[in-house]
């Protein structure tokens, strides 16, 4: 079987005006089903950069990327919508949810797009808001919620799909120590329980320490990578 | 598919709610649009059929002949200021032109009505029969004069409601009562069917027919035997009346020895040429209503699309946010479509509301006829709702083509 990540030699290059920026030079990177892995890297490495590229919101200048087998460098805008909305779970470090919409309404929207029944886009919203202890806060708009249960709500959004990757750039980002610490245990969870890969980019290392594997990025390629010496232990996932 | 429409009708909606005050101004030119359309329309239907009705009281397919030029809108000199048509020329027009189906006269005076001690002021009309059926005039009580009283010139009225209201006790019976034109008594024999105002705005109800012939020998002048004041022809089908009007020209100016290059020394008229001429009133007034409903409505689409635009600035985020999720190109097409419709829609609701309103209070305050007709409000609905489809397409295209990178980062 196929990794779920294969990248082979991918570039990124953005030109601005007269000026080219190589933000990811001749990349590759594999990773499996069900990895937890952690990106790090100085500010302007280019982690960004790829995470859009995994997540099939961007498309390599050159180079091939492949999830899940399927080769996604030259497929259109609504294919990769289509992927986006079928296999992949976006966490951002400014939450991103719709404002003036409730936390059920939010953690739906996926469904929403795949056209399922009102009823089980409900059903299934309630229970991903559940599995991120947010039950009872269905109905709050995210201006009624701490940061920190912002980020559970953008997790249920993420995971309502049931997707077979999950990525995160700087999660945490916005978030104190203690919000921190609750929204990695869910992340663990998830990959624990539920085999989701997960892609995290933390400047953290403390976040960092979650994952399995740790990659780091330097000028648009891999510097090092290496599985990390073990997890904290799971404590149970605070309400 | 239908679950996401419904969704995205609701949440338009609920945007719409949220931003009253902006939704509100942005939907004006919409109502105002709508309204005006509604409103005018209703008032230019009522006109219109208040005329047709008023055309109608003259007859089934009539063609009228007068002596003499007539200017195109119908309005005439003193009748029978020209002693060109006879009754000769009435009934040989009956024989030569078959499409006629009947032809009748008509020669009229304006004298003093008396019964019992009141009098009044009316016109009295000397008529062939036909006459009376050509223009459609029928009995409330008593009936017509018949080939034998025109025969012998007998001393007959047939009166309208407004001479009875005139001369008689209410309640009082007309028929078999004795009247008096210029001291002359005539015996009323019917009592006609109310016409109400003509399309010239005449009271057609104020009138006395008598036989032709009886009009000639015992109440009008002696000058001009024979001469009548207008004749009336009617055809079956209101398609022969332009030919018909045509044979009929050129059977008189035969018979009055017109030279090519001499006028007609008569004038026709057919019921049509009159329904045209008031017609074309209400035309205008169509075609100015058309004028402020497209540029209201213009002005309100442009409207949409400038908020629409605004709305798309706003929401980049949102925008970049459903698309990471998976929406498509034409979830986002549709989703800012479904937005511009229901802003246009409920102003488009708004308007035929305050259209049909203003039509009704016209009616009231100032007593004008309005027919309020589905369609136009079917079509007003129709209107508003293609309008937000057309002018939110730009808007709505917009948003699906950003770039989902760049709209998650938008600030
Ligand atoms: N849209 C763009 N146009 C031009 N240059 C870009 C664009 N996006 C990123 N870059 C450049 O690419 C490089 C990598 O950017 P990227 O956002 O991936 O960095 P990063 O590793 O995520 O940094 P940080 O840790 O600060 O988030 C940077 O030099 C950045 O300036
Ligand atoms: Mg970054």
């Amino acid at each position: 079987m196929s990794a779920l990540i294969q990248c082979e030699d991918v570039w990124k290059i953005y030109r601005v005006g007269d000026m080219e920026v190589q933000a990811l030079r001749g990349l590759s990177l594999t990773i499996e089903q069900g990895e937890f892995v952690a990106i790090m890297g100085s500010s302007g490495s280019g982690k960004s950069t790829l995470m859009n590229i995994l997540g099939c919101l961007d498309q390599p200048t050159k180079g091939r990327y492949r999830l899940n087998g399927i080769e996604a460098s030259n497929l259109k805008p609504d294919q990769l919508a289509g992927i986006r909305n079928q296999q992949i779970g976006f966490v951002f470090q400014s939450f991103n949810l719709i404002p003036r919409t409730s936390a059920l309404e939010n953690a739906q929207l996926p469904l929403f797009y795949r056209g399922l029944s009102l009823k089980e886009q409900r059903t299934q919203a309630a229970a991903a808001l559940r599995r991120v202890g947010l039950q009872g806060r269905e109905h709050h708009y995210p201006t009624q919620l701490s940061g920190g249960q912002q980020q559970r709500v953008a997790i249920a959004r993420a995971l309502v799909t049931s997707p077979s990757l999950l990525l995160a750039d700087e999660p945490t980002g916005n978030l104190d120590t203690q919000s921190s610490q609750e929204i990695m245990r869910i992340l663990d969870q998830l990959n624990r329980d539920e085999g989701i890969t997960i892609i995290l980019v933390t400047h953290e290392v403390d976040i960092a320490a979650y994952a399995a594997r740790e990659i780091v990025i330097k000028d648009g390629q891999v510097l090092s990578d290496h599985l990390t010496k073990g997890r904290p232990t799971p404590s149970p996932v605070g309400g | 598919m239908s679950a996401f429409v419904w969704l995205t009708i609701l949440t338009a909606l609920r945007i719409l709610a949220r931003n009253r005050m902006r939704a509100g101004l942005t939907m004006l030119g919409i109502v105002i649009g709508v309204a005006a359309v509604i409103a005018m329309v209703s008032i230019g239907e009522g006109a219109k059929q208040a005329v047709q009705a008023q055309i109608a009281t003259m007859g089934t397919n009539v063609i009228i002949i007068f002596p003499g030029v007539t200017s195109a809108s119908g309005v005439r000199g003193s009748q029978g200021s020209a002693v060109t048509l006879t009754v000769s020329d009435a009934v040989d027009l009956k024989k030569r032109v078959p499409l006629l189906s009947d032809t009748g006269w008509a020669k009229r005076d304006v004298m003093q009505i008396v019964y019992g001690n009141r009098n009044w002021n009316g016109t009295v009309n000397g008529v062939s029969p036909s006459y009376l059926t050509i223009r459609d005039w029928s009995f409330t009580s008593g009936g017509s004069f018949t080939q034998t009283d025109v025969e012998s010139a007998a001393r007959v009225a047939l009166i309208g409601q407004t001479i009875v209201g005139n001369l008689f006790e209410p309640g009082e019976e007309p028929v078999g009562a004795v009247i008096r034109l210029k001291n002359v008594p005539f015996r009323v024999i019917g009592v006609l069917a109310p016409k109400g105002q003509s399309a010239q705005g005449t009271d057609q109800d104020d009138v006395i027919f008598i036989p032709f012939s009886t009009a000639e020998r015992k109440v009008f002048g002696t000058s001009f035997i024979g001469s009548v004041g207008a004749m009336f022809g009617s055809t079956d089908q209101v398609e022969d009346l332009p030919m018909a009007a045509e044979q009929i020209r050129e059977v008189l100016r035969a018979r009055h020895r017109l030279q090519a290059e001499q006028e007609d020394d008569f004038t026709i008229r057919t019921q049509v040429d009159i329904g045209k001429v008031q017609e074309g009133t209400s035309e205008t007034l169509t075609m100015m209503l058309f004028a402020i409903a497209s540029v209201s409505l213009l002005v309100g689409g442009i409207g949409i699309m400038n908020i629409l635009l605004v709305s798309v600035t706003e929401r980049t985020r949102e925008i970049g946010v459903r698309m990471a999720v998976g929406a498509k190109r034409r979830h986002i097409v549709m989703q800012f479509l479904i937005e511009a419709m229901t802003l246009s829609l409920v102003g488009g609701v708004l308007g035929i509301i305050l259209g049909v309103t203003g039509a009704k209070l016209t009616t009231l305050i100032a007593g004008w006829p309005t027919i309020i007709s589905g369609n136009v409000i079917l079509l007003a609905f129709f209107f508003s709702l293609v309008v937000g489809l057309f002018f939110g397409l730009y808007p709505a295209n917009k948003a699906s083509r950003l770039n989902p990178i760049e709209a998650l980062r938008y600030e």
